[in-house]
């Protein structure tokens, strides 16, 4: 068996700041596979777009302690200089962000844009570049796309704008995309395009994808396997097959019990998770979430539990968990 | 649903235009609807469809330029601008970013205070009490964080301290326009069940705007659906979510992801992005996305009409339609 394309184990992403240490992530290990898309969902804070910039090497040198590893195709990423990594960026690993305004530079012309990212990221000629950039444009769905190459981000709706990151992300034929949140912010409608597109480019070019969400619904639909973060670890990994009926861990459940449905009765009473996040700048004893959990026992506000197989493909990392106990 | 006693609120044909001349934009475009006393209306619809400018026109933080907002019996928009300030007391609305629609250099109790300074309505301690009070039902100890700003607090707290806020004249009818979409799920399912039971304390009406569906489904009891500044649908949430008799209401839905894979249905999905409400399509608004139209809906716009107890939809076509 080929091993995987992506392989992250033990990372440590830690900022410093005038209080103190901050550990983000906080010991994380995972894998994708060649052609498989991972979803790794978590609340604001969990930490789960620090580890996908540390997995793409985008952490500046300063103010930040990385250990561990990440391997991606057999090549280390963590704590290797931005000049070796930008040969890997574009061709090798690429990102979609967020918000496609602030990802896109506002004064050029987003056709040169793209054609920007081929001639740096593959060296062809400008005028190949802009016949390849216009063909990019094309398939990622943009109307009129002969039209719109020389328009700027500021002239197109957010759907176009995300829809051009996506062309320019995948220009040079990365072999892992990690796409950060890329349809928050955007109507339910034009989300669904997107995350079709996604699937239709994944499909076509045999990339691997992670989609880091907050958006349970999103993985839910989208991904083969799922790693739910908190406070900057990984507490559950499971089968997205398994992620409604099997999960493990009480906050997986709390998170898919606090979702509001579209087939819930109107005043469908939602179970909240009381209280918040905890502050990472204080050291931690126990479970992070114990303190929100309904399960917490005093095991679990002194010891850290570590993540534990539960047959198959899925782990957890709990003491009480919830569903039969295997 | 059961319609008791008079609505409310009764917004009559609200019209919102921007600019003038040929750069006007009709961002809401005739609009109707009721809210009866102690029922939720969602407003739900595409960014861009008029929804949130519906909220504010109804507030006259926007000026509508044509139409009636009736509180009672009394009309907002023909009211003279001093009586109008006094009527609006009655309706309050909280906005989509908690953290900016706070002072953050103010302490919290003074911003749940100053609805109460202005109108002068209390005095010293009673103010103190009431704060104290408001404070309470949204789940701040007062005690505890009374004393600290508005830059302290997460956004869901913000959000809490918001509606303490918009509570305190104590209002019949509450905007909430976009009040959970910027925060966690966790959170959000926070403040949902607090706007559930203040609602029932209070005897609050909601007129709650959001684009995400779900959200809209567990809180309110009849929705209606935003197209391109004009509702296409309104309807028992329920009853619409279960049979929708719009094409682009059936659209909207089948967009909405679930957390359970095993019930995939079958996804329908909406070509396309709105078109600029500059310069909308001729007879239905919907029709340049719409996969039954026809030129019939190019040439003549369909009126809202019942075609069910408390169905009203404005389609040439009406699906889930039993002849």
């Amino acid at each position: 068996m080929k091993s995987p394309l992506l392989v992250v184990s033990d990372l440590h992403t830690t900022f410093e700041t005038p209080r103190g240490p901050l550990p983000a992530v906080r010991g994380v290990s995972f894998s994708v596979a060649e052609n498989q898309t991972v979803g790794i969902v978590g609340e604001s804070g969990s930490g789960k777009t620090v580890l996908a910039r540390t997995v793409m090497g985008l952490q500046p040198i300063r103010g930040v302690t990385l250990s561990g590893s990440v391997l991606l195709n057999g090549k280390e990423i963590v704590n290797r200089p931005h000049d070796e990594l930008r040969h890997m960026w574009g061709s090798e690993v690429a990102m979609i962000f967020q918000d496609p305004m602030t990802s896109l530079n506002p004064v050029r012309r987003i056709g040169d844009q793209i054609a920007e990212s081929l001639q740096v990221g593959i060296g062809i000629k400008r005028k190949e570049a802009r016949a390849r950039a216009l063909e990019l444009l094309v398939q990622v769905g943009i109307p009129s796309p002969e039209d719109r190459f020389d328009a700027y981000p500021s002239q197109l709706s957010g759907g176009m704008r995300q829809r051009v990151v996506i062309a320019s992300a995948l220009s040079c034929n990365p072999k892992l995309v990690l796409a950060d949140e890329p349809t928050t912010g955007l109507d339910v409608t034009i989300q669904a395009q997107i995350l079709d597109l996604l699937d239709k480019m994944k499909a076509e070019r045999k990339m691997s994808t992670i989609l880091v969400t907050h958006d349970l619904g999103v993985v839910a639909t989208r991904t083969d396997h799922i790693y739910v973060m908190y406070a900057g670890r990984i507490v559950e990994s499971l089968p997205t097959a398994d992620l409604h009926a099997h999960h493990r861990h009480p906050y997986t459940a709390a998170l898919l019990n606090s979702t509001p449905r579209i087939e819930n009765k109107s005043h469908t009473r939602l179970t909240a998770i009381p209280g918040s996040p905890p502050n990472l700048l204080k050291p931690l004893t126990g479970c992070a979430f114990a303190a929100r959990c309904s399960f917490a026992t005093d095991l679990c506000r002194n010891q850290t539990p570590e993540l534990r197989r539960d047959g198959g493909a899925s782990e957890f990392a709990c003491f009480n968990p919830v569903g039969v106990n295997a | 649903m059961t319609i008791q006693s008079k609505p409310i609120l009764s917004v009559q044909n609200l019209q919102v235009t921007f600019g003038r001349g040929k750069k006007a934009v009709q961002a809401v475009a005739g609009i109707s609807f009721d809210i009866y006393p102690g029922e939720t209306l969602g407003l739900v619809g595409e960014s861009g469809c008029g929804k949130s400018t519906t909220g504010r026109a109804i507030m006259q933080i926007e000026k509508p330029s044509g139409g009636h907002v009736k509180l009672g019996d009394i009309d907002l928009i023909s009211s003279a601008p001093k009586e109008a300030r006094r009527l609006r007391t009655r309706l309050q609305m909280i906005f989509q970013d908690p953290i900016s629609s706070l002072n953050p250099r103010r302490k919290v109790r003074d911003i749940v205070a100053e609805p109460l300074d202005y109108w002068k309505v209390v005095t010293g301690d009673e103010r103190a009490a009431k704060v104290d009070d408001l404070l309470r039902k949204v789940g701040i100890d007062p005690a505890v964080f009374g004393h600290r700003y508005a830059r302290q607090f997460s956004g869901g707290q913000c959000q809490r301290i918001s509606i303490a806020r918009a509570l305190a004249m104590n209002p019949e009818v509450l905007i909430c326009d976009e009040v959970v979409s910027a925060l966690d799920v966790s959170v959000q399912a926070q403040i949902l069940n607090l706007l559930e039971d203040l609602k029932a304390e209070y005897g609050l009406s909601l007129l709650f705007i959001a684009h995400d569906l779900a959200v809209v489904k567990n809180i309110a009891d009849r929705v209606a659906v935003m197209y391109l500044g004009k509702i296409v649908e309104i309807g028992g949430s329920d009853e619409m979510y279960e049979a929708p008799h719009h094409p682009y209401t059936d659209l909207l839905l089948s967009a909405v992801v679930d957390i359970d894979p095993s019930k995939k249905h079958e996804r329908k999905v909406l070509q396309g992005e709105p078109p600029s409400p500059s310069n909308p399509p001729s007879g239905c608004r919907f029709r340049t996305r719409c996969p039954f139209a026809t030129e019939l809906c190019a040439s003549t716009e369909p009126e809202m009409s019942e075609i069910a107890p408390g169905r009203f939809v404005a389609c040439h076509y009406p699906l889930n339609v039993t002849k």
